[in-house]
């Protein structure tokens, strides 16, 4: 058996350079600085058309669907949408599908609505915390908001926190349900998310949804962009750089395009080297 | 360089590094780092449960609903007793000769998630993107848009607008015949299943990207991590 050439080597190098190279590329502009165009898409355009057409006093219900495996990605998108509803003084009603999604939701809340805009718990905003049940609390929520969360995040029960405790002159509560919020923001990482809340909830209580979601999720979401059941859509860092930059907020939405960038211009070159170093061998 | 101070960054720095040398190769460190998620997680996920689901939806109203029922009033509240109940009878599967009354909860909540499940499908997924399938092949609005783009660059963009929905017909068309499996796939049917392969190739690239993309950040996260927050070196 012949022995393999340069070329047959190095069609079989070790992952480990590949994951040394990545880490290079990935690196680079941590330290270079690395200017590069950032062009807004129409689906994060309309994603902050649609928050900037709130009016002050109007109430979104704010979904947190996500946790610390895909905090990168989606805490820009959290904190860059937490501040631009406050900064249109809008009243947040939030909760998470995904039990890990609280915490994460608490610290978005306490540095933007409280700490930077002086904003007050329970009159401006609240935390209802974590359900279990997927799809039945989605569709449940459309009913009523306290029969699901009879206690928000910290125990404290619903009818004693003002936002919720309102009633109507007919005795209804003011709000309790999802005809009586504008709006649904989802931030999702997967199931369940925004797929499911499109399926259950878009189409039974005809209330608009916009969502910032996981790069990973973001081709299938599309289609609902197309079809008007979504009302815009961040996919993934790109995304949160794009309505970062629409909201006049750099962070590290921003921040990490460049070494996005780098790291894949890192991956296409390698799959070139690999692609072409195949057809050599292979004609041998 | 300005090391960090804070003793968790050290514990979330050491934690990083040893679930990353798995990348090197699997290893006591990386294992040891793996089991302490999955303990620490495990605790998390159940305190949460009993915090926010059990305590609030189920030991309160039903707490609630004993105190009025020995006032002598019948609420609601208790039904959910039901619900700890059917919780309770999944359990028994715990004992193997014992599990038979586990199907029943659990064939009631296949039941109704399947309910949910194609109720969704049916009109968030099936329904709305069939109509939304349903466009003429040539975008009148688009045709216009062309028309009236001036410069090369807006005229190539409003170019490429037009395409849209004819590209958009002969994908979900050569799509669908692709997955049409009662007609050998020879001759014009072979050349239409074709596109369709091109069709389905091009999303999974499109996917493929998006996901390298969700990738490259993570990584990047831990670095800023490593390099900000716990080395404090000067980075952008």
């Amino acid at each position: 058996m012949s022995e393999p050439t340069k070329l047959q080597k190095l069609e079989k190098i070790d992952r480990r350079w590949v994951f040394l190279v990545m880490l290079v590329a990935v690196s680079i502009p941590l330290f270079v600085s690395v200017d590069l165009p950032l062009k807004v898409t129409p689906a994060a355009q309309s994603f902050y058309d649609s928050i900037e057409a709130l009016q002050p006093g109007d109430i979104v219900y704010y979904a947190a669907d996500y946790d610390p495996g895909s905090k990168p990605e989606l805490d820009p998108m959290l904190m860059a949408t937490l501040d631009h509803l406050c900064r249109k003084d809008v009243k947040i009603v939030s909760a998470c599908l995904w039990p890990a999604a609280p915490p994460l939701l608490e610290a978005g809340l306490n540095t933007v609505a409280v700490e930077k805009y002086g904003k007050e718990y329970g009159v401006d905003f609240v935390h209802l915390g974590f359900k279990e049940g997927k799809e039945n609390v989605m569709v449940q929520l459309g009913k009523s908001f306290r029969d699901v969360f009879p206690q928000d995040y910290y125990g404290t029960k619903v009818e004693d926190i003002p936002l919720l405790a309102q009633k109507k002159a007919n005795g209804e509560w003011m709000v309790d349900k999802f005809d009586d919020v504008k709006m649904i923001v989802n931030i999702s990482a997967g199931y369940p998310g925004t797929k499911e809340w499109v399926q259950q909830v878009r189409s039974r209580y005809n209330i608009p949804i916009i969502s910032g979601c996981t790069a990973v999720s973001a081709p299938e979401y599309y289609t609902y962009l197309r079809s008007d059941q979504l009302s815009g859509l961040l996919g993934g860092l790109s995304g949160a750089a794009e309505y970062e930059d629409l909201v006049n907020l750099p962070g590290f939405g921003i921040q990490g395009m460049a070494a996005q960038s780098l790291g894949h211009v890192a991956i296409i070159l390698m799959i070139l080297v690999g692609n072409i170093l195949y057809f050599i061998n292979s004609r041998k | 360089m300005n090391l960090s101070g804070d003793i968790w960054v050290w514990v979330a720095a050491i934690l990083t590094l040893a679930i990353m040398s798995y990348l090197y190769k699997d290893n006591p460190i990386y294992k040891f780092a793996e089991y302490l998620f999955v303990g620490v997680a495990s605790g998390y996920y159940l305190s949460i449960y009993y915090a926010n689901v059990m305590v609030p939806n189920l030991f309160t109203p039903v707490g609630d609903g004993v105190k009025a029922l020995g006032g002598g009033v019948w609420t609601w509240d208790l039904w959910r007793l039901v619900a700890l109940v059917l919780g309770l009878m999944l359990f028994s599967r715990l004992i193997p000769k014992f599990g038979w009354p586990s199907r029943w909860p659990m064939g009631l909540l296949v039941g109704a998630y399947s309910g949910l499940a194609i109720m969704g499908f049916a009109q968030g997924d099936l329904l709305a993107q069939l109509q939304d399938s349903l466009i003429p092949i040539i975008d009148k609005s688009a045709l216009s848009a062309f028309g009236d783009a001036s410069g090369m660059t807006n005229k190539f963009l409003a170019f490429l607008n037009v395409l849209s929905h004819p590209i958009l017909i002969i994908g979900l068309l050569s799509t669908l015949y692709y997955f049409f499996f009662s007609q050998e796939h020879t001759g014009v049917s072979g050349k239409v299943a074709k596109v369709g392969i091109w069709f389905l190739m091009i999303s999974f690239g499109a996917s493929y990207g998006f996901t390298v993309m969700a990738r490259v950040t993570l990584a990047l996260d831990r670095l800023r991590f490593l390099f900000g927050d716990w080395l404090g070196l000067n980075i952008l």
